[in-house]
Formats: structure tokens, sequence, C-alpha cells
């Protein structure tokens, strides 16, 4: 037996079966992304002042990472677009575009991800905190080398955007034995870290996820093509929507954790 | 040439993709660029910068998604989420009345 409306739209919704479908799990994407917004906010409000951080991330990679998955959503639009235009090849051009940058989403994501978890806040015995990079982490050498800075009050970890922010760094050996506590900024560091690395790694998750349907539909899906034209177009407008979303997300993840 | 016509539609719906397109990458340069103006109080740059976030999400969703021309059905379903969303706004901001202590760790 047939399924009814996979192709053709069914005369009083005027929507197929998968568009139906679409939609409805978008709808409760935006629920799982409204409730971490909210424990966002959460955090945010609850954190005394001074000790929500400020410019933790760097806002140029950010932005080009904006800028590439703006544009993957551009060229998503334009492969669904070929299809209904019945020009293969050019689908077969944007998608592939889509599927590299992606790639490159995820890259620099990534590069992003290592920076935190190779910056170290230390605690010495004596009160004093440096805090940077690590640059030597031998388990069986007697000290650790870290690129960095040390301040003299805590909160200046917190604001690295305000006028006195800018610290020049050194290369500082620090003995183990004055160490007290000397923590990455991993999301156990910082609330602020707890909440980003949950937003942008569920984001990248769906970034992944949609890349590998959209590999699919490019790759070995693709064979569709020559039997259900129909079909297989509307596959791609499906997997283009999930897509979008994706970016849309992006679109209000990226000012509230990097730029406010 | 009724597929001819189609495919002129269709090239009339690749140009606005493209504004569209070029009106989200000036919209990120602006939202980067409004985070560095100080406006006096920090709560203004976070309104100018939900604003053009939203701006850009209507682009998004409006035109890379179709939902300026997308059938009643699919409205029906946004508008359930929107309430339901705005809900869980309205249920975040309640909250602060009755704050959660020690959310703040280090």
């Amino acid at each position: 037996m047939d399924i009814p409306y996979t192709v053709h739209a069914r005369p009083d919704t005027g929507l197929y079966n998968a568009k139906v479908g679409i939609w409805l799990f978008l709808a409760s994407e935006v629920m799982l992304f409204g409730a971490l917004f909210s424990a966002y906010i959460l955090l945010r409000v609850g954190a005394p002042e001074g000790f929500w951080p400020r410019g933790w991330l760097n806002v140029p990679v950010g932005t080009i990472n904006t800028l590439v998955l703006i544009t993957s959503s551009i060229t998503t639009v334009m492969a669904w677009a070929s299809c209904k235009m019945n020009q293969f090849g050019r689908f077969k051009f944007f998608h592939a575009c889509t599927i590299l940058l992606a790639i490159t989403f995820v890259c620099i994501k990534s590069y992003e991800y290592h920076d935190k978890f190779t910056h170290y806040e230390v605690i010495f015995k004596d009160g004093r905190i440096a805090d940077g990079h690590i640059v030597k982490n031998d388990p069986k050498a007697d000290s650790v080398t870290i690129s960095g800075h040390f301040v003299a009050d805590r909160k200046e970890l917190f604001d690295l955007v305000g006028p006195n922010a800018h610290h020049p760094h050194e290369e500082i050996r620090i003995p183990r034995d004055q160490i007290l506590r000397m923590e990455r900024y991993g999301p156990w560091h910082h609330t602020y870290l707890a909440i980003y690395f949950t937003l942008t790694g569920l984001h990248a998750l769906h970034v992944i996820g949609g890349a590998i349907v959209i590999g699919f539909l490019w790759g070995p899906g693709s064979r569709m093509w020559k039997t259900d034209r129909e079909r297989f177009t509307n596959r791609i407008e499906v997997s283009g929507l999930f897509w979008h979303f994706v970016d849309l997300v992006w679109i209000f993840l990226f000012p509230v954790l990097y730029l406010i | 040439m009724d597929a001819v016509a189609h495919d002129d539609d269709f090239r009339q719906h690749v140009r606005r993709y493209l504004y569209v397109f070029y009106a989200l990458l000036f919209g990120t340069l602006i939202t980067v660029g409004a985070s560095y103006i100080p406006f006096g109080d920090h709560e203004i740059n976070i309104g100018v910068a939900l604003f053009i976030a939203c701006s850009k999400a209507f682009l998004v969703a409006g035109y890379f998604m179709h939902l300026l021309s997308e059938r009643k059905m699919i409205y029906g379903l946004l508008a359930f989420t929107c309430f339901f969303f705005a809900g869980l706004m309205a249920l975040t901001v309640c909250s602060f009345a009755d704050f959660p202590t020690s959310t703040f760790t280090h």
C-alpha cells in the first residue's frame, strides 16, 4: 500500500507529509532551545555584579563562523531552487558548498573549544592569581608554564573588554608546589561556560546532524533524482528547512554569547 | 511555455534570496559594530543586538524558509509554538520575583 501525500500536497492542507513533519519537529526544537535560553537568562541575572564574563570569546572568530553559516543558508536555498529549475549540476555544486561550509563551521567551533580547554586559571597558595594558556604541562615535571598574566583581583578576569582589560602576556613558570588550584576554562569553571558549552555543543550537534543528512542527499540519496524528481526536491526542501533553523538559532546565539 | 515561466519565476526568487543574503551579511557586521558603541547603558546594547538578531531571524524565516507565503496549517502550528515559547519566557521573567540563590559558582 502506498502512503498518500508523500509527494503531492494534501488538498485540504496544501502540504505534503514531510513538510508537516519537519515543522512539527522544528516547533519542538524551538522549545528545546527556548528552555536553554531561559536557563541562560536565569544564570546571567543570578550572577553577582561584575562576575558575568565579558569578552571571553573571540569575536572575529565568532563573526567568521556566523558568516560561514549564513553563506551555507544561501547555498542550501540555491540548491533547492536549482532542483526546482531542473538544474541537477547546479544543485550538486551548491549542496557540496553547504557541506564544506558546515565542516568549516565545526572546525572553527572545535578551534574555539580547544582554545578554552587550554586556557587555565591558576590560584597560588599565597593568594596570587595567574591566567593564561598552557604552554608546558608535563605531569612528570615539577612545574607548569603558561602564557598569560597575573591579576591583583579575580574580578579583573571577568571583564576583558573594559578600559583596564588589556594585560600584556608573558611566559610564567609556576612550580607545582605553589599551586593551590588550577582549573581550565571548561564547562565546570563558570556557569557562563556551562551554558556556553551546552548551547553551542547542542547547536554543533545539529550542524553535524544536518550536514550528514545533506551529505546523504548530495551523495547516495541523489539517485532518487533519476526516479522521482519531485519527491527528491521535497527532501531537499525539508532538509533545507532544518538547516535554516540551525542558522536561525545561531543568529541569536552569536550576539548573546559573544557580544552582550 | 509553462516551463519557461516557471524558470523565470524561480530566477526572480533567486534574486530575492541573494538580496536577503546580502542583508544578513550586513546585519551581522552591524551587530558586531553596534556592540562596540557605548550607548551609555549596557541594556541598550543588549536591546540593539537582539533587535538586529530578530530582524535577521525574520529574513531567514520569512524568505529562506518561505514563511511569508506558507500554508495556514503551518501558521497555526507556529502560533502554538509562539504561545508556549512566550509562556516559557514569561515564567522565566516571573521567576525573578523569587530568584534561586547560589546559581553562581566560583
